[in-house]
């Protein structure tokens, strides 16, 4: 049985869902595919939708297969570019895997496909967003010992970054929370679990107040901001590279670019 | 530590401290094994950047801005009327602990005024080292400075606590060296680089053998000279920078343009323009060295001893070796690639991974991100588009001016500007 028909595909909006779709693109042989995530799809009045469930039996035979496929530079690339979330991604990462399995060689550095190109583009952005959430996490010491740091990267970065934080920071604890997606990572110094948080009312998460920030916190902050303001050259003043490497919609997790504590 | 006092010297001697370039944090090889603080492998990361564009990886301190030396250029030059200040061994630790836990830095960058003697000196650098790594389980970044003149057995010390050691020889040439700093000579900066040089190669050999031989300074050795200061030419730059990266095999040489600090007649005046476009080609020209595979003497030779400032140097040396030209995308070597203008190295290396696939023409290339504005005119895919008009080094260059956006327009701009 061959489809003809458009066919939209919708999962939950996690990898194993994502996978889940491309598996049942190639079990039912469809062939004009849309893979859309459930909370972003509007009624559409042609073709057929299929709502597919997360089945990570199925999820993990695409993987394997793809890892015979792909490079391992090319299977990340594959996942950055999910973790993306931007709009339309899933219907590049088909193509791309289609691709893929079409071929006998890896296909990960054909950039002058559209889709392999673009996935490397959109892996690329997303890599660097990990980088600059490495850097620019900053931890607060709350009163109960923890210390805490909230961010709102551009994509989903937070699975990206759990490796790095845990073997740095091996002997304190800490909580890493995304303030946009509203989910956490919180390391107990044995393993790193996801957690969500509800804020008391009276609690603003950017704000760092003596009610749930231990007294040494304000003081660091400071030290930090003389440290930062003293190792400026004013005779150098360049603001257009200094925007260009910290751009502004970042500044408000920066204890160092706020006018006072 | 007292909040008030250690934030009095935390500023004086920060500020001190700013006129060293290199905060470099990568390279290193610590990793955390012990489940203590921090790790130290791979990349380095950039936590913040000052007003000035200037990356904050590293706490970038001085122990102390006490100094017995007088060197024209330097700030805290023992003539110089500053405030000075000196911490204790446990304030640099706290705070270095304290900013590496809030993820605000790398690690330490631990620079010092020479007070007493440089042996004095460099075993109190060597000492809070020690501590970090022996009492507080640190295994982040640490970047110390080498105290010219200081003895083997402390150098030899400071490379198994440190992650990089640097010493810095400021002044290009030698004569220009015995004018601004009459009572340093070259051979005190050159001992430790050399011994450090050894004491790596030694570890290096023993670690073959035996795999628990201790790191020695991982992230290696780097140095730094200050432009303009002395009147020196580009060419006398770069070939000492040459010399130092062959010689010493440093990991990286800094070049930083000369803030003017003093009213001394043997220096460019306070109000004299930082020369940064400069300092920016000598950079490009220390990438071409050690990523694209140029020698020091195609770029600067006696023919050319200063770098055109109206474009950058792989442009000028194409445009010099136009018989060179055009080069095809599609089988030309890795090498005569990286030689082509508007091509980095990323784009070589997507061009050859791409190439496999099929021949590229003009579109895959500028997809791929090619500055084909300056590429162009070196390149040819195997097909009949191409630059064919037989055109000279001055036309080319006018032509890849006019179509261009330099950052340094200002800075360069002969023309008047009729409107504000």
């Amino acid at each position: 049985m061959i489809h003809l028909k458009e066919t939209t595909l919708l999962y939950d909006g996690t990898f194993d869902g994502f996978l889940t779709c491309v598996f049942e693109v190639f079990n039912l042989k469809l062939y004009q595919v849309t893979i859309i995530r459930k909370s972003r799809f509007q009624q559409s009045l042609f073709g057929v939708t299929l709502e597919i469930t997360s089945d990570s039996q199925k999820a993990n035979r695409v993987w394997h297969g793809l890892k015979k496929k792909l490079s391992n530079k090319g299977n990340s690339r594959l996942y950055y570019a999910f973790l993306s979330e931007n709009p339309g991604v899933e219907n590049h990462l088909l193509r791309y895997i289609q691709y893929a399995f079409k071929n006998q060689s890896p296909i990960d550095s054909d950039f002058t496909n559209n889709d392999v190109l673009k996935v490397a583009q959109i892996a690329k952005s997303v890599g660097r967003e990990k980088h600059r959430m490495e850097a620019f996490v900053r931890f607060r010491l709350s009163k109960d010992n923890i210390y805490f740091a909230t961010i709102e990267p551009d994509f989903d970065v937070l699975p990206l970054i759990t490796k790095h934080f845990k073997s740095r920071y091996a002997d304190q604890k800490w909580i890493i929370y995304d303030l946009a997606r509203n989910y956490g990572i919180s390391y107990n110094l044995e393993t790193v679990n996801i957690i969500t948080l509800d804020f008391p009312t009276d609690f603003d998460p950017i704000k760092t107040t003596e009610a749930f920030f231990a007294s040494e916190e304000i003081e660091f902050q400071t030290l930090w901001q003389d440290y930062f303001n003293s190792t400026n050259i004013p005779s150098r003043k360049n603001l257009k590279l200094h925007v260009q490497h910290i751009p502004k919609r970042y500044w408000k997790l920066l204890s160092e670019k706020q006018v006072s504590v | 530590m007292s909040f008030v006092r250690t934030q009095e010297k935390l500023k004086i001697l920060a500020d001190a401290a700013k006129y060293d370039v290199s905060c470099s944090s990568s390279g290193s090889k610590r990793n955390n094994a012990n489940k203590g603080l921090g790790d130290a492998t791979g990349m380095g990361i950039c936590h913040s950047y000052t007003e000035d564009g200037r990356c904050v990886s590293l706490l970038k301190i001085l122990l102390t801005n006490y100094c017995i030396f007088d060197c024209a250029y330097c700030v805290t030059r023992k003539s110089n009327d500053i405030k000075r200040a000196a911490f204790q061994v446990q304030e640099v630790v706290d705070l270095t602990i304290n900013f590496y836990r809030r993820n605000y830095i790398e690690g330490l960058f631990l620079s010092s005024g020479i007070f007493k003697s440089a042996d004095y000196t460099m075993e109190r650098l060597v000492s809070i080292a020690k501590k970090l790594r022996l009492e507080e389980n640190f295994n982040g970044y640490i970047h110390l400075k080498s105290i010219p003149g200081a003895s083997d057995e402390l150098m030899k010390e400071a490379g198994l606590y440190a992650d990089r050691l640097s010493v810095n020889i400021e002044i290009p040439t030698k004569e220009g060296l015995a004018v601004l700093a009459p009572e340093k000579r070259r051979e005190d900066f050159i001992k430790p680089m050399a011994k450090v040089k050894n004491e790596i190669i030694q570890y290096k050999s023993e670690m073959k053998i035996i795999k628990s031989t201790p790191k020695f300074a991982p992230a290696g050795q780097s140095t730094q000279m200050i432009i303009g200061a002395s009147g020196e030419s580009d060419q006398q730059i770069m070939w000492t920078s040459n010399y130092f990266y062959k010689k010493f095999n440093l990991k990286r040489v800094y070049y930083s343009g000369y803030i003017p600090i003093s009213y001394d007649s043997r220096l460019p005046q306070i109000g004299t323009d930082v020369p940064m476009l400069r300092e920016n080609r000598l950079y490009q020209t220390d990438w071409l060295m050690r990523f694209y595979g140029f020698e020091v003497e195609e770029i600067l030779n006696n023919e050319n001893q200063n770098l055109d400032l109206d474009v950058d140097p792989k442009l000028g040396w194409a445009l010099r070796n136009l018989d060179q030209f055009p080069v095809n995308v599609n089988k030309a070597d890795k090498r005569m690639l990286a030689r082509v203008p508007g091509l980095g190295m990323k784009s070589v290396y997507k061009i050859i991974e791409a190439r496999r696939f099929r021949m590229l023409n003009w579109e895959h290339i500028q997809r791929l991100g090619v500055a084909l504005n300056r590429a162009k005119y070196f390149l040819e895919c195997g097909t009949r588009e191409y630059e064919r008009r037989d055109l000279t080094a001055i036309q080319l260059k006018s032509l890849i001016l006019q179509n261009s956006n330099s950052k340094y327009r200002t800075a360069l701009g002969p023309q008047l500007n009729l409107f504000g």
